[in-house]
Parts: structure tokens; sequence; C-alpha cells
């Protein structure tokens, strides 16, 4: 019965605006199988946790009020008195930190199976706008609350951009919507968190999300040399597409124990005349970058050790960004290739920034 | 250079364009850039009864808009300084045990005199004034 009215809905849309393109697609699209066949789902389950943001961050807006005297008051009222408000607001920050998680897997996944190379640069592209795009979520998000680690955190953050020569400052204020921290900037992040940014992130994941479609599954370079009867695959549709959904139901089961079992703390409401608490520190997707700029001396040379820093991971992010674009000479007798050694590294360094960040 | 009717029309419309586009986003930029606050000039705040200001303790006042940490040190000295960490603005606090300025933020750290001794910061604490009047403490910008 179901069935019928379901095949007869997909002919009367069929008839009218011809399915084929999406017939195909879920017809011939096909995924290579081989031993890093794992790393092809990162990018599903971030999209999952992406549409989870989505969905509970909508919840949230039914009750959250921005504002100086509100923000606190509202979130607190979210949690205490709202039935279930606690777990959307808990799914919401963990969901927020996955995402960030599983898109950082994504990307390196992505660049050690150097899936990056022609013809999927502007995937790449993309993809890497899209994870700058979740930091801004992350960090215009963690203010909403307006409590006290949020309010220094975004002190400190804010603070950073104006060490850029020329535009810093403008761009500071601008971002703060004057010379400090108050309720102007949380009318403004709030702003830029619900409306700016989901308007250019869903238009830049559309992109890729179209690029990825349009070219298929890459090929890592040990699975396209092996004979043509060697090659195994797999339909998108259902198999691959059933595998996805499976672990997106393992990950929204991770997601809820975390927010069952591990509550996130609201804190004291921010004070803007109150010092900064120890233990002050980003969310952990900022930490490597945090501590790092904590080791610089005061002053390196003529400078000051926080714009060079600054410097520093700007235009190491620009070039990574490019990476597509950037030729390295492919040397046979080399047991690493120089681009995975630096990718290597950059991990290393992540990793142990964020380490020491938590035990110093 | 012979100028054709469409060549005419065309930078027309090309300079008419920019034109357009240049009055859409003025308006808009503008109205992005927070308008300048006049904040009444503060010179001197009063920081309550010196007496009930125990020995060897810190409290924020406000000045004006500016955070300042008010110190009384174990000799019963006032120390009045700006707040706001000259490494990335947060706002310190005195550490009684080190009888030192301590950031949280980065672990910049002060001696008594809003000098940075140690950790990021890049410059020292500006310096306020302290005067007790009649028991009460006054604090005044230097300059």
């Amino acid at each position: 019965m179901m069935k019928k009215i379901g095949s007869k809905l997909i002919d009367w849309i069929d008839e009218r605006y011809d399915l084929t393109p999406v017939r195909n697609l879920l017809l011939h699209k096909k995924v290579p199988e081989h031993r890093h066949s794992v790393w092809y789902y990162m990018g599903g389950v971030t999209l999952f946790l992406f549409l989870v943001q989505l969905f509970t961050g909508i919840l949230l807006l039914l009750y959250y009020r921005p504002g100086e005297d509100s923000a606190y008051e509202s979130v607190r009222f979210i949690v205490t008195e709202v039935k279930f408000g606690w777990l959307i607001r808990n799914v919401h920050s963990w969901s927020a930190n996955l995402l960030v998680l599983f898109a950082f897997i994504h990307m390196f996944s992505v660049f050690f199976s150097k899936a990056y190379q022609k013809p999927r640069e502007l995937t790449w592209v993309t993809g890497f706008i899209i994870l700058v795009l979740s930091l801004a979520f992350g960090f215009s998000g963690y203010l909403l609350p307006w409590n006290e680690l949020a309010f220094f955190a975004t002190k400190v953050g804010t603070d950073i951009v104006g060490v850029v020569p020329v535009i810093g400052e403008p761009l500071k204020i601008l971002l703060r919507g004057g010379d400090e921290v108050t309720g102007a900037t949380l009318s403004r992040f709030f702003g830029i968190h619900v409306a700016i940014l989901p308007a250019i992130f869903t238009l830049f994941l559309v992109m890729h999300l179209l690029f990825i479609q349009r070219q298929g599954m890459h090929e890592p370079e040990h699975f396209k040399n092996l004979p043509e009867e060697k090659k195994k695959y797999i339909p998108f549709f259902p198999d691959f597409a059933l595998k996805d959904l499976l672990l997106w139901v393992v990950v929204f089961n991770i997601l809820i124990f975390l927010a069952l079992y591990s509550p996130w703390e609201l804190g004291n409401k921010a004070d803007a005349f109150a010092s900064a608490p120890s233990g002050i520190r980003p969310e952990w997707y900022f930490m490597f970058m945090f501590q790092s700029l904590k080791l610089l001396p005061a002053h390196i040379l003529f400078l000051e050790g926080e714009l060079l820093g600054v410097l520093f991971f700007g235009v190491a992010g620009f070039i990574w960004m490019l990476i597509p674009y950037i030729k390295v000479k492919h040397r046979p007798n080399w047991k690493i290739q120089l681009l995975t050694l630096i990718g290597i590294i950059i991990v290393a360094f992540i990793v142990i920034m964020t380490v020491l960040g938590y035990i110093l | 250079m012979k100028l054709d009717r469409r060549k005419f029309l065309n930078m027309l419309l090309g300079f008419g364009g920019i034109g357009g586009i240049l009055s859409v986003f003025y308006p808009i930029v503008s109205f992005l850039i927070p308008p300048k606050t006049t904040e009444p000039k503060v010179n001197s705040v009063k920081a309550g009864m010196s007496a009930e200001f125990p020995t060897n303790s810190s409290k924020i006042i406000k000045f004006g808009r500016k955070p300042v940490i008010l110190i009384k040190t174990e000799d019963n000295q006032y120390k009045a300084l700006s707040a706001s960490c000259t490494h990335l603005d947060c706002i310190v606090q005195y550490k009684n045990d080190t009888k030192q300025i301590w950031c949280a933020c980065h672990n910049g750290i002060y001696d008594l005199n809003g000098r940075n001794i140690s950790g990021p910061p890049p410059r020292p604490l500006e310096e306020y004034e302290v005067k007790i009047v009649k028991d009460e403490i006054v604090i005044t910008k230097v300059g």
C-alpha cells in the first residue's frame, strides 16, 4: 500500500521534472573498496553533525535571548526550566565539538590520501573554507551563553585580531561592535552565529557536495594501480548509503551518551569588572594556537611575539588552503614524500601543543 | 579613438553600475562600523573607605569604562594600576601569596609597580594615583 503510494508519487514527479539525473546518480555512483575505505565516511559524519547543529540550533533559538542582561539568564532557563532543554543544549555543544573533530579528521585523511590533487582542487578549497567557517561558528557560539570563560576567551580572541598591522584595529572594533567586549559584541556574535555564518556555510557546503557528486569518489594511488579485475567497488546506493547511515546512528548514540554523562557547564555570568579566573582557556580546537602564542616571548627581534605568531598561523593556513596548487617534485627513492612529511609534522605539532595546553 | 554609440552607452552603463554598487555598499559598510559613544571623561573615582579595605588584598574598580585594580599591600600602601593586561586585554588579579599581579589568561606576571616581569605581556600596566581623603580612597588618573 505504502509502496504503491510512494512509487505513484515518484512517477508523478518524474513525469513533470524528469528524474533521470537523480536516478543515474543513485544507480551508477560507486565507491571503491580498499584498506583505506574507512576514511570515506568521515565527511559524511561531519555532514550529519552539521545537520544536528542546524536542528538543535533552531530549537535553542526559540528560547535564547541575546543581550547582556538576558543571554546568561535565558541559557540558564533553557537548562533548568525548559523540558529537555539541558539535553538540547548539551547535544548542541557536544555536536559542535565533534563536528570540528571530524572535520579535522576528514581534512587530514584527504590530505594524506592526496585526494585534493587535480581534478579535486576546488573540493579541497571549499572544504578548507567550511572548516574555517566551522571554527568561526565555534568561536561566535562560545560567547552566546555570556559566561566568564566565554567573555575572556572572546576578549583574548578579538584582541589577537587587533595585533594584525593596519587592518587589525578596525577589524577588532568591527567584531566587538566597539572598543570593548560588551553587550554590543554579544548582539553581533549572535547575528553572525545564527544568520551570517549559516548562509555562507550552506553556500560552500552545497558547492562542496556538488563537486563530490560530479566527480565521484577519489581512488588512492595503490587502488588505481590495481589491474581492472582486482578493483572492488560497492554501489553508492543502497550499500554505501546504508553503511553511512549505520555510522550516523553510532555517532548519534555517542553524542547522546556524551550529552547525558558529561553535561556542559554554564559557569558564572560574565562580569566586565572581575579578574579573569584561573583556568581560562579556549575550546580545545583553538588550544594549539593558544598554547603556541603563550610560549612565544614578548618580543622577537623588533616584533611583538604575538604578532609574529598570528601572522605565522594566518600565512600557514592560507598556504594549507592552496596545497593543491603547490607542485612538489615526486621523488621515487624517498621513503616519505616531502608533503606527507610536512603533514605529519603539522599533525604532531597540533597534537603536542594541544596536550601541552592541558597539562602546563 | 572613435566613440560609437554602443561603446558610449556601455561606458555609461558601466560607470552607472559601479556607482549603483557603491551606493548600496557604502551605507552597509557604514552601518557595520559601530558609532562612537561619547563616554563621560572620568578623572577620579572613589573606591570606598580605607578602614574597610583589608591589608594584602585587592579589588577591581570601575574607572569610567576601564577596570582598575586597587591593591592594599602588606605594609598598608595603596597601589592602583590599570587592570587590563597589556598582552591580550584580560583582567589581571592580585596574588596575595606571591605579592605579584597575575593574569590568568596567559600567565603574565607584573610586580606591584606594574612592571611586566614574566610571561608574554609586552608593556607595564598604567599606574594611577591613590590618595586618601578623610579616610576615603580616591583614585586619580596620572597626568
